[in-house]
């Protein structure tokens, strides 16, 4: 498995042997990747590999303690994550993506509300941020019967969805999705994996993060398996089956006993 | 296989689907937070109209309903925008005490003049409220407890400085001597459209006394106060991008953070406004008594807190209305006025203050679970 760049483009984003200690705990101990734009880059791991202090890090949420971050090839350092969002660079949370009572133009909007009027008396341009919400939403394939319907109302895969296409309409680059599928139905995942490959249509670099192989093969254009903070390496898609990520993911031989007994059905 | 449930529930996700159809104007209404407050306002409007002495709905009957719930008002709105923003305030009664020692001590013992008095009190509210919200979000407290400290705290500063301020009384008195006559005091004292109300009389339009003075002689000022302050903090809240953020933090701060929402600003500036709106009715009553005492806005806090949960605050923050708080305060006025008009006892007031905010958190509860969808 080595390392295969993607018809030697610049890369959005490219990470290289970040390093992240938390006092004497090493969360990350060398992880390297690049995003291409256009492609899915998937990100796998275990529970504790890594995988969060990872996308935090890109996110600028922490700060690595060795190892460089290149936007466009020019080496940048996050202070915080809106630093991190100015670059391009847009976060999806699992469960934090949106807020259930308040409506779905408000949280699509929620930090960048469009304005009109003058001086004290700027009021929020509903007409044109509703107008945005339903039209952005539809494009994501979701025809919202109002834009003033709370999110609370919608499923998880519908919320998942509204958090993508915000980022997209920001102006993301690089939209890194943290687990957006671990919590969701077959068809609502299903439908979460189509936005994923609009989104890439668009030249949007995006990092999947999954510990679901299946998820990941769906939609991925190549595959990194982080365990125990390190990079076990990088695959293109068709150099790789399922089964070898999935061994890979759990550290080796032991899954592939375990799996012999359970017919295979992990 | 265990995904086959969820297959149903998730065809809402396709276009076109035979489920969407158009939300009646009911459906549209009950998603407005203040719809309880609303209701309540009409059931005991028409409780009132049918059992009350008629004296209770003219003019005068009115105005002395609404000035007490004005006072309360203002605090409620204050409590209401601090409630959305996932915070509470208890300290806003003793707040009313001590901001009206500030006031009453910097215009009597001091001999500020009543602009500067005004300054004073107002920027010694601004540092208040500041406090409250550092200590909240410096140490992750609940606001709960935190505000339940300076609850006691305020009110034991007040009656020390008191003391000091008169030499032994619990009582600040002189206020009106000190302030004088000028059209400054008139914004924040007596009563406002003197000269219409003069006309309407000599019109014959409202009652008036045998000797032609009309009975109500104008709208006291703390109404108007109480009418403004609703309006701008229902735009603040329901249009501007303040009020959206007010809305996320209260709802789910971190979410709000992730989006670049400067939470603790925003929960900042929420303690300030409050503190401010318990100086205004500090202010405000102060100049009407001519005097100051330890027992001003006694438990104001529940009354305030009450009136926002009737007005269709959730206890935990990010969902709620200021309009809807200050229904809330009307219908405290009106019940608390309002039963010396019946044959009632007076003292089922307070049976009536815990029925009502039972019945409005039970009913807030269900309407936000049919709205917003929470299973």
């Amino acid at each position: 498995m080595a390392e295969s760049g993607n018809g030697g483009t610049q890369p959005l984003i490219e990470l290289r042997d970040i390093q992240k200690h938390f006092g004497s705990v090493i969360a990350l101990a060398g992880v390297s990747i690049s995003v291409q734009p256009g492609e899915c880059h998937c990100l796998l791991g275990d529970n504790g590999a890594g995988k969060s202090t990872f996308i935090k890090t890109m996110a600028g949420v922490h700060k690595p303690t060795e190892g460089e971050i290149y936007i466009d090839g020019q080496k940048t350092v996050f202070e915080n994550p809106r630093e991190a969002m100015m670059a391009g660079i847009a976060t999806v949370y699992q469960d934090l993506a949106m807020i259930p009572l308040m409506s779905v133009t408000r949280n699509f909007f929620m930090g960048r509300e469009p304005r009109k009027g003058f001086g004290p008396f700027k009021y929020i341009d509903f007409d044109q941020a509703n107008q945005v919400t339903m039209d952005e939403m539809a494009r994501m394939g979701i025809n919202l019967r109002e834009p003033d319907q709370a999110v609370g109302t919608l499923s998880g895969g519908e919320r998942q969805t509204v958090a993508i296409a915000r980022a997209v309409y920001f102006g993301a680059k690089v939209l890194i999705l943290d687990e957006p599928t671990s919590a969701l139905g077959v068809r609502q995942t299903s439908n979460v994996l189509a936005t994923i490959d609009k989104v890439r249509k668009k030249g949007i670099g995006v990092v999947f993060i999954s510990h679901n192989v299946r998820h990941a093969m769906a939609v991925g254009d190549r595959f990194t398996v982080l365990n125990r903070g390190q990079t076990l390496g990088t695959a293109v898609r068709g150099e790789i089956e399922a089964d070898e990520l999935q061994n890979l993911m759990a550290g080796g031989q032991e899954l592939a006993d375990l799996e012999g007994s359970l017919g295979g059905t992990v | 296989m265990a995904d086959i449930g969820t297959e149903a529930a998730a065809t809402a996700d396709k276009p076109a689907d035979e489920r969407i159809q158009e939300i009646s104007f009911l459906a549209r209404m009950m998603r407005r937070p203040e719809l309880g407050a609303i209701a309540g306002l009409i059931i005991v409007t028409a409780f009132f109209l049918i059992i009350a002495d008629s004296n209770m709905f003219t003019l005068s009957g009115i105005m002395n309903f609404l000035a007490p719930a004005a006072q309360l008002g203002i605090l409620a709105i204050g409590a209401a925008l601090l409630m959305v923003g996932g915070e509470f305030d208890l300290s806003v009664g003793s707040m009313v005490a001590l901001a009206g020692l500030v006031f009453g001590a910097a215009l009597v013992t001091f001999q500020i003049p009543l602009p500067g008095a005004i300054l004073v009190a107002l920027a010694f509210a601004c540092v208040i409220g500041a406090i409250n919200g550092q200590i909240v979000l410096r140490t992750g407290l609940p606001s709960f407890i935190v505000t339940l400290a300076f609850l006691f705290i305020f009110r034991g500063l007040t009656l020390v400085g008191l003391k000091w301020a008169t030499g032994g009384s619990t009582q600040l008195r002189g206020v009106k001597d000190a302030v004088g006559e000028s059209w400054f005091v008139e914004l924040f004292s007596g009563d406002a459209f003197e000269g219409l109300f003069a006309w309407l009389a000599s019109a014959g339009l409202i009652d008036t006394f045998a000797n032609g003075v009309p009975k109500v002689k104008g709208v006291p000022v703390e109404i108007l106060w109480f009418i403004v302050i609703a309006g701008i903090a229902t735009f603040v809240l329901t249009k501007t991008r303040f009020g959206n953020w007010i809305f996320a933090s209260g709802g789910d701060a971190q979410a709000a953070r992730y989006v670049g929402v400067p939470v603790a600003r925003v929960k900042t500036i929420l303690f300030v406004v409050t503190a401010l709106c318990a100086t205004l009715v500090a202010i405000l009553t102060v100049l009407d008594a001519g005097s100051t005492d330890a027992r001003r806005g006694f438990q104001k806090e529940f009354e305030a807190i009450i009136a926002a949960v009737i007005g269709g605050c959730l206890l935990t923050g990010g969902y709620g209305s200021a309009i809807g708080a200050a229904f809330g305060a009307i219908i405290f006025g009106m019940v608390l006025i309002g039963l010396s008009y019946t044959d009632i006892d007076q003292d089922w007031y307070l049976v009536f203050l815990g029925g009502m905010l039972l019945t409005a958190v039970l009913f807030n509860n269900f309407i936000r679970r049919r709205v917003t969808g929470e299973r």
